[in-house]
């Protein structure tokens, strides 16, 4: 069975963000890139697949800049068998980047993709059931559990309320939520051994999608300060200023 | 073996993260209970951690040594209590075995040593010999195809997780001096072998330190280490020779991680209306623990170069430990300093780190030891 994941190189999850002076965009120079965490968890989910011996083939995708060859390796150094880069020196949005996927599932053949519910810097959340719909395959969202049995996969999902548990046929497109697991390192053997994985380089042209962005970013600013906090001595007071102060009950 | 600039990297960066996300968030808990977690030995275990310095076809990464210590001013980035759970399979504990091993005790040792399966405790000091070690009295006396060894060793890192020890005792009584002295690598579980309870430590909780007392242990011959007698004293002194970088990497390490605790603070706390960063004395401070961090971190890496370059480097290595294990007793006191009174109550974990930081002046050699070395090849015309 072949995993595919697709992993997002994202600014440092540790990384102070700062907007550019002209507020039209992130200040990305020097800042330290890795991998997006939700991402991770899905490499790491693919990986106890492969070890509990379900999955036979993990596969990593990424689509972005040179340099995100790296988050490939780093996917390889966790377990993946080899990488795909398909090479965009621009932002791609997340429509563009599910039309992609399209075009390597469809080359590919997998069994399941499983991705990060969203990537911590747009945080748009759109990706997966883009790409669900593009291929019209079932799909399991913010993933807290998933369990391959035959033609099927179980996916335990995190709603409001609860958890969900839904029965979806393969192949089969899964989001990871935090709690799916705790992602591991890579250990040195490992890093050195993923230099010998191959990465394959293509270009979105390659499976005939323009990525040329559709949106316009008009402004990007700093959230406002945060206002520092007040002790309330009584419940009561706390529900008067909740009532009539924030206007929140 | 040196790494490819990328594998190195990312391996760091890895280091990196495992001490930030796993580490940091466990240096009080890890002080109160005095132990490092099992499934932090485990994650360190998975890391390669333990195999930094082994070499490759014995199942280690064989790092060159400026890998190493690039590793290791990671790995100072937290409470040393940490560092200790793999120094001595890195350091001291096995480093004999490689240098001077029979191919047979390599092959026994060092894959167990290089995955953390086993750990390596190093049996030099004992109640009557400390810096001078070669007034050790631990005696193994050769008796067919065994030794009998009786003794105590005192000060003991890790002897109470140890598998295997690499034990310096007498085999020449005769000979009161460093020639009648040998080198072992002896099984910890062997009848007539003992380790005391952990000594009750200033600093460094997590870490452990016994006696390791011998009383008529017999230990097969096969056991000494290399194919003489009489060469214990000069292997133990190589040891720690090559050990001194290592350690030095990691002082200099806590030092940066101190650094960066005392900007976050003065950048913090208030005073007279102004941040105390603001002040120029505080300033002083920070930039006097600047620059002596910065200072330890470009002597260690210069060493560390010539020496995967061949050269020999016993006395800049003593250069480097003397000056970084003094240079962040400075750096935690002006820590203190800077945090003032919450520098001295154990929440903010500064005066844990600053009595963390006061055993470095002491092992592997005495500040007073390493000037010695220093001023002995400066007389021999080595430096």
């Amino acid at each position: 069975m072949k995993v595919l994941v697709p992993i997002k190189r994202v600014v440092d999850y540790n990384v102070k963000i700062r907007v550019k002076p002209d507020q039209t965009g992130v200040d990305l120079a020097n800042v330290k890139m890795s991998m997006n965490p939700f991402d991770e968890i899905g490499i790491e989910e693919a990986v106890r697949l492969k070890e509990k011996g379900t999955a036979t083939e993990i596969v990593a995708v990424s689509i972005g800049p040179q340099a995100a060859q790296e988050t490939i390796r780093t996917a390889l150094a966790m377990g993946a068998d080899r990488g795909i880069l398909v090479k965009v020196d621009h932002d791609v949005e997340p429509l563009a980047v599910a039309k992609i996927l399209k075009g390597i599932a469809q080359a590919e053949n997998p069994n399941l993709i499983i991705l990060g519910k969203q990537a911590i810097d747009d945080d748009c959340n759109q990706t997966g059931q883009m790409l669900a719909a593009l291929l019209g395959w079932a799909q399991g969202t913010f993933a807290s559990k998933v369990v391959l049995e035959g033609e099927h996969a179980h996916v335990t999902r995190e709603v409001d309320g609860g958890l969900q548990t839904g029965k979806l046929k393969l192949p089969a497109i899964v989001t990871t939520d935090l709690r799916l697991n705790e992602p591991r390192y890579a250990s040195l053997p490992n890093i050195m051994k993923a230099k010998k994985k191959p990465i394959d380089e293509k270009t979105p042209a390659d499976y005939g999608v323009d990525a040329t962005p559709r949106l316009k970013t008009l402004k990007v600013t700093e959230p406002p300060k945060r206002k520092g906090g007040i002790k309330v001595k009584t419940v009561q007071e706390l529900v008067d200023k909740l009532k009539n102060e924030a206007g929140v009950i | 073996m040196a790494l490819d600039r990328e594998t190195r990297d990312q391996f760091l960066d890895t280091v990196r993260r495992f001490v930030r996300d796993k580490l940091v968030p466990i240096e009080a808990e890890v002080s109160e209970t005095d132990a490092v977690p099992e499934r932090i030995v485990g994650e360190m275990r998975q890391l390669g951690l333990f195999g930094l310095s082994i070499p490759v076809e014995y199942g280690g990464l064989g790092l060159s040594k400026e890998d190493e210590v690039l590793v290791c001013f990671e790995l100072g980035q937290t409470s040393p209590a940490f560092r200790s759970v793999i120094g001595t399979n890195v350091g001291i504990g096995s480093q004999g075995i490689v240098m001077f091993g029979r191919e047979e005790q390599k092959r026994e040792w060092l894959p167990k040593l290089a995955s953390g399966e086993a750990i390596a405790s190093f049996c030099l000091t004992e109640p009557g010999a400390g810096s001078d070690a070669a007034s050790l009295k631990t005696t193994a006396i050769r008796q067919g195809d065994s030794y009998i060894v009786n003794g105590t060793k005192r000060y003991i890192t890790n002897a109470n997780k140890a598998s295997v020890f690499t034990l310096m005792a007498r085999t020449n009584p005769e000979n009161k001096g460093a020639g009648g002295i040998s080198a072992f690598v002896v099984p910890a579980k062997l009848p007539g072998i003992s380790v005391g309870k952990p000594e009750k430590k200033m600093g460094q909780q997590g870490a452990h330190i016994c006696d390791v007392i011998f009383e008529d242990a017999r230990i097969p011959a096969s056991c000494l280490l290399g194919t003489e007698e009489g060469q214990g004293f000069r292997h133990s002194m190589q040891v720690l020779d090559r050990g001194r970088l290592h350690i030095a990497a990691v002082c200099t390490g806590v030092a940066e991680r101190l650094i960066r605790e005392c900007v976050r603070y003065a950048q913090e706390r208030t005073q007279f209306g102004s941040r105390i960063g603001d002040f120029q004395l505080i300033q002083a401070m920070l930039a006097d623990s600047r620059t002596e961090a910065f200072a330890a971190r470009a002597m260690i890496l210069e060493a560390a170069r010539a020496r995967d370059g061949g050269q020999p480097i016993s006395m800049e290595a003593a250069c480097c430990k003397y000056f970084a294990s003094e240079m962040v007793g400075r750096v935690a006191d002006r820590a203190v300093q800077i945090f003032g009174g919450a520098g001295y109550v154990a929440d903010y974990g500064i005066e844990r780190f600053y009595r963390d930081v006061r055993i470095f002046r002491l092992y592997e050699g005495t500040s007073q030891i390493q000037q010695i070395v220093i001023a002995r090849a400066l007389l021999k015309g080595e430096g």
